[in-house]
């Protein structure tokens, strides 16, 4: 692999490129002098890990952020971008991984919103704003009704309205920035084709990705981010997902984590016919069984959005259950309150460590006893041991390594991957019986996912049930002794991890073959 | 492909969506209409109180249009009461120098939107609290107004009501809608005008998407920033004309903190209003007629202590808020300050 | 695990400390600069002696026993309807209802003051106290109960009682509780019995200690108990306060109890040391004041002592002002603006001392309208 890129052999004219971009941000340098071309209806792929420098990289395109030093030059011309606006009238168009969409208005009105054709007035036809929106969706081949509200949308749709909204204000450059994140295979898969038919109407797209497979499948040319730096380009052709991994990371990877066979025993979490609404009061959980054992780890695959989020909150008693049962060791529990699932020794790491799992603005040692805080030796008559809270948290912080300059460090200045060590921590440092962790490595660095993961072997080693609930296959397929795949509020099928192969997994997880 | 041109949810029966609203509707209806065959026996006291409620509604209907578009644009304003006291100050003052009521009136809201922008400059650039930003206003137009505060000012009077010509006759409705001051039109006006202006208009769009989703506007290149100052600054010049009609239309001078709490009412039938222009102004006739009803039970004698006819507003909406406005949805951004990335 | 790593946080803890306290106070006291300056430059726009009106100001503050006693005085129901409201704050509720909350306590302590007789003052002050602060904790039971079971939002809530607080002690101080003696024709509340009535301790009102008391209470229950653990949780995160099994519905109502007992407490203490009985418009813009106060000290229990006595010196040294001045007493709202701006704009007032990172445990107070 070498740095320079000698097979653009292409005639194709540049349309975008960006010379030494450098971005510092307080205490991390983002962008280090990147260079990066895109031609006229080509997919490049911009490959990196999570922290590489993608994002702000992009940002900078779109005129966000401004760079610290570098150009960028669009269609031959030498541009300044001072905001989105900027961008956007020289072409460019951005789907965010965050969708950036305002739910309670309608397809028409987001598409339009920014770019509105009015009349006297300021008045804007409704009407007209619905036919423009659904001539276009109709040329690109994008099918949507622009009368629903957003709320209404599934996400896979939703990233469609993103997509019409760059087209209509008539996008020749499009920055799709992990859009596969929230898609099953097969909506990938449909993204993928919608992407070349645009790049056959002239449309040059960059990929934002770290996923390796996609890279391979779908691009024309990849350009690697390592620590802010561009680290290599490449063509999928010469490529291979170890290649691409090794320049990516920087380091030969191990993708398969280190486990002996599993020795499953008693029978720890039982749930009959589950059914949970969500926030809207729409049932989202219809109907799902499921046992987990004594030293097992099951893993939950399924897309984003098919309920997983409802199914745990339910388990862990932070959501009300419209119908069926939970048994946790042989108690039942359907109506349990959290702290009373707590009490049974269940250990919960929640998919939104900075939502539930941790209180920013308390320091570590408050954070580390947040579920025990009201039990011996923590707090004896209602009144608090700052001592002991103090012992407890130096202790763990130096058993899960957790990279702090003190105990009284906020949790809200720590790194992605030391607050989820920090939530780790709390929750394995009493006596487990089950454990229910959903999704609990996303977005953190390698080095704590590594970590992670080894933990939570150790805990199934331990004799420890583990319930994994996770949108990355790669994590279920490389964790788990068992698969159950979530699909539309259900557990579709349940398999052994030798007969969960990627493809096998993915279809199921799309709803077919149930 | 079913892609119709029909808007879906139209089809759908108007009754059925809203039933809630209807049947509240109709309680309220009938409570009215029994208060006022209690407590008058002829036309000429029913006129004069809902007269009355109209005249009572109209700082409040401003003061909530303030808030309305504040919150549309992502700003709680806590501080109408201080916009609409300075406003309320400086109009007079102006009245008293100029002797001219127009101007003052003029004077009067430009005053609120100075209020306005300085609520904007706390909430939007300094991104403080808004809580705060507005706590400050409110003490502030106490502190300035009480300590330029001169006693014993005489104005020039203060504005007499417009007969809008034949339209005035019409038995019942002609008196109480047709004769009235002119920032009392001015308020019926502005209802329609903002509410227009909300839902079918780009400014309104935009407005809503800043209140809703501030960065998906930004991505799309609207200014965030811009639009919320614009906004807070029209804000207060609306509560600014609230100030207005109480020193220029309702009572015709100045009294030391003569809001006496309205902005804050406004606050709470903005909410019953569910953040529209519309639906605030009901929300403003009730209240406006509960303060009507208890000058008129007082006036016939009823054997009640005062103190209670005068908590029953309040009650009013507590109940309300209580039994259905409550779990309405505020517009997402709304008391969140924006940063751009 | 080892000695080492149990001794060395406690260490940083100190240091951590003593940052802290100094971080928390710099601000406030550059703010309070900053508004004065302002304020004088108002009395010289409008033609006044900045330096005359500033001398007899703290003249009327502090200048004689008598005036830090009236100072002390005023300083006393801030400190509770201050903490009050602070204390509300720190579970994420924006308690605006405090002046409600007062007043009924104020009335109730009327009420027990004298409708009693006989009871020696050891038990009557206590309990005229008590039934106060427990008329505040009922009425401030309401807007915690509304919001968690329809969700109607408590400031909205708070503001209409308010009004029917005024309504309620103004009906019963002209109605059943009324002043029966020939001589009275307005609406007050009759005389406290001597054994209700809170003394002087040499020049310091025994209210004002009794506030001191409830700071150092509040504080320790904040920040060394559970409930204050769990309170202070539901307020900086109510999700991971349902993760960890506190169940936020209670928290609420709860925290709304112990803010209204506060308030009411403020209220007691201004009759049974005050004003000796209920009347009504005397105790107006009390609770108000004590939002101000809470904001002024950064909704810190310690906090709010300073700010309560910088408050009530400008209420008691304004008329000493006004008097000696000529300067109308109302300049020390517009400074009490500037000096809350400048506290909660404290960007600028960091920038100016230079002064970096993030305060501690900072509640946000406007998260909307959106219920928790």
């Amino acid at each position: 692999m070498n740095g320079n890129n000698n097979h653009q052999a292409e005639e194709a004219p540049i349309v975008l490129e960006a010379r030494g971009i450098t971005k510092q941000f307080p205490g991390v340098l983002a962008n280090d002098r990147i260079d990066l071309v895109l031609r006229r209806g080509e997919i490049l792929a911009l490959l990196g890990e999570n922290g590489a420098g993608k994002s702000t990289l992009m940002n900078i395109l779109y005129g966000l952020y401004h760079p610290d030093a570098g150009e960028i030059w669009i269609k031959g011309e030498k541009v300044t971008l001072h905001s989105p606006g900027d961008a956007i009238s020289r072409g460019i168009g951005m789907v965010h991984q965050h969708f950036q969409l305002v739910p309670v208005m309608t397809v028409a009105e987001n598409v339009i919103l920014g770019e509105e054709v009015t009349k006297a007035g300021g008045y804007i036809d409704k009407r007209d704003a619905n036919r423009r929106v659904r001539e276009l969706s109709e040329l690109y081949g994008l099918e949507i009704d622009p009368t629903i509200e957003v709320d209404d949308l599934p996400v896979g749709l939703q990233q469609r309205v993103e997509i019409i909204k760059a087209l209509y204000r008539q996008a020749d450059i499009l920055i799709l920035d992990e859009p596969t994140a929230v898609l099953t295979p097969q909506e990938s898969n449909e993204l993928f084709r919608i992407m070349h038919d645009l790049t056959e109407k002239g449309v040059s797209i960059i990929f934002i990705t770290h996923k390796l497979k996609e890279v391979l499948a779908v691009s024309d040319r990849i350009t690697v981010l390592r620590g802010g730096r561009s680290v290599g380009a490449a063509l999928p052709s010469e490529s291979t997902e170890a290649s691409l991994a090794e320049l990516m990371v920087g380091r030969k990877v191990i993708l398969q984590v280190d486990k002996d066979d599993a020795r499953p025993a008693e029978k720890v979490l039982e749930i009959k016919d589950l059914e949970v609404l969500d926030d809207r009061k729409h049932r989202v959980v219809k109907g799902l069984n499921l046992e987990v054992h004594a030293g097992e780890i099951l893993g939950v695959a399924g897309v984003q959005g098919n309920g997983q989020r409802e199914f745990v909150e339910a388990l862990t008693g932070l959501r009300p259950i419209v119908s069926g049962k939970i048994f946790i060791a042989g108690e039942e529990t359907t109506d349990a309150t959290p702290r009373e699932i707590t009490e049974l020794e269940v250990a919960h790491i929640p998919e939104d460590r900075e939502k539930h799992g941790l209180v920013m603005p308390y320091s570590i040692a408050d954070n580390m006893v947040l579920n025990r805080y009201y039990r011996p030796p923590f707090s004896r008559y209602s009144i608090l041991d700052r001592e002991e809270i103090a012992e407890n948290s130096a202790r763990l912080v130096e058993k899960f390594d957790v990279r702090t300059p003190s105990i009284y460090t906020h949790a809200g200045n720590l790194s992605g991957g030391n607050k989820q060590k920090v939530i780790v921590a709390r929750e394995f440092s009493r006596p487990v019986k089950l454990l229910i962790a959903n999704q609990p490595t996303r977005g953190i660095d390698v080095g704590s996912i590594e970590f992670i993961h080894n933990q939570i072997v150790a805990q199934r080693d331990a004799g420890v049930a583990v319930l994994l609930v996770s949108a990355e296959l790669d994590e279920v397929l490389s964790l788990a002794d068992r698969v159950a795949v979530m699909f539309d509020g259900q557990i579709v099928k349940t398999l052994p991890i030798e007969e969960a192969t990627r493809e096998y997994v993915g279809l199921l997880m799309a709803g077919s073959e149930a | 492909m079913e892609l119709t041109a029909e808007p879906r949810r139209e089809t759908t029966s108007w009754l059925i969506r809203n039933k809630w609203t209807v049947v509240f509707g109709v309680i309220i209806a009938g409570t009215i209409f029994a208060a006022l065959d209690f407590s008058c026996n002829n036309l000429t006291c029913v006129t004069a109180v809902l007269s009355s409620s109209l005249r009572q509604s109209t700082p409040l209907i401003l003061g909530a249009l303030c808030g309305v578009i504040g919150e549309r644009s992502g700003v709680v304003n806590i501080g109408i009461e201080g916009q609409m006291l300075m406003a309320a100050f400086v109009a007079f003052l102006a009245n008293v120098y100029l002797g001219n009521l127009w101007m003052a009136t003029l004077i009067g809201a430009s005053a609120g939107a100075f209020m306005g922008l300085l609520l904007a400059w706390m909430a939007v650039s300094l991104r403080m609290d808004q809580i705060i930003g507005g706590t400050v206003i409110n003490i502030l137009a106490i502190g300035i107004t009480g300590y330029f505060y001169i006693p014993g000012l005489t104005t020039q009077g203060k504005f007499a009501p417009i007969t809008l010509g034949p339209l005035a006759d019409i038995p019942l409705i002609g008196p109480v809608l047709f004769r009235n001051g002119p920032i009392t039109y001015l308020a019926i006006i502005l209802v329609f005008v903002l509410h227009y202006v909300l839902f079918y208009t780009r400014w309104g769009l935009r407005t809503r998407a800043v209140g809703e989703h501030p960065r998906a506007a930004d991505t799309v290149g609207i200014n965030v920033y811009k639009m919320r100052y614009i906004n807070v600054i029209l804000g207060g010049a609306l509560a600014g004309l609230a100030g207005a009609f109480l020193t220029l239309e309702g009572v015709g001078t100045f009294e030391r903190g003569m809001t006496n709490g309205r902005g804050f009412l406004a606050l709470a039938i903005m909410i019953m209003g569910k953040w529209t222009p519309i639906g605030s102004w009901g929300a403003a006739l009730l209240f406006g007629f509960t303060y009507a009803m208890q000058t008129q039970l007082q006036f016939k004698g009823v054997n009640l202590p005062p103190q209670f006819i005068g908590s029953l507003p309040y009650i009013l909406t507590i109940l309300v808020l209580a039994g259905f406005v409550g779990r309405s949805r505020a517009p997402a951004a709304s008391g969140v300050p924006y940063e751009k990335e | 695990m080892t000695k080492a790593t149990a001794t060395e946080p406690v260490e940083n803890r100190t240091t951590a400390t003593l940052r802290r306290i100094w971080r928390g106070i710099s601000v406030p006291l550059v703010a309070v600069l900053l508004g004065l300056l302002i304020g004088a430059l108002l009395l010289i726009a409008s033609g006044s002696n900045p330096i005359d009106a500033y001398r007899a100001l703290i003249k009327g503050a502090f200048g004689s026993p008598v005036a830090i006693q009236r100072t002390l005085e005023k300083a006393t129901p801030l400190i509770f309807s201050g903490l009050a409201v602070a204390f509300a704050f720190k579970a994420g509720l924006f308690n605006i209802g405090a002046q409600g909350q007062l007043l009924v306590g104020a009335v109730v302590a009327a009420y027990v003051g004298f409708s009693i007789e006989g009871l020696p003052a050891i038990i009557h002050a206590p309990l005229a106290l008590l039934a106060g602060g427990l008329a505040g904790a009922l009425y401030g039971y309401i807007p915690g109960a509304l919001k968690t079971y329809t969700g109607a939002h408590e400031v909205i809530v708070t503001i209409m009682l308010n009004y029917v607080a005024i309504n309620l002690t103004d009906y019963l101080a002209d109605g059943p509780w009324k002043d029966p003696s020939p001589t009275n024709i307005v609406a007050r509340t009759p005389k406290i019995f001597p054994s209700a009535s809170l003394p002087l301790v040499g020049n310091v009102p025994s209210g004002f200690i009794l506030a001191l008391i409830a700071a150092l209470v509040v504080w320790w229950l904040l920040y060394r108990t559970t409930l204050g653990y769990e309170i202070r949780t539901v307020g900086l995160n109510s999700s991971a306060a349902q993760y960890a099994g506190i169940r936020v519905a209670r928290m609420i109502i709860l925290t709304m109890m112990i803010s209204g007992f506060l308030a009411g407490l403020g209220g007691s203490v201004e009759t049974l040391g005050i004003n000796g009985r209920f009347q009504p418009g005397f105790n107006t813009g009390l609770g108000f004041d004590g939002i101000t106060v809470a904001l002024l000290g950064k909704t810190n229990p310690f906090g709010v002592i300073p700010a309560a006595i910088l408050l009530g010196a400008m209420r008691a040294g304004s008329s000493q002002m006004q008097f000696s001045a000529g300067v109308a007493s109302e300049i020390t709202d517009v400074i009490t603006a500037f000096i809350l701006f400048f506290v909660a704009a404290d960007v600028i007032v960091k920038k100016l001392i230079r002064q970096r990172g993030v305060d501690d445990e900072q509640v946000k107070l406007s998260t909307g309208w959106s219920s928790h």
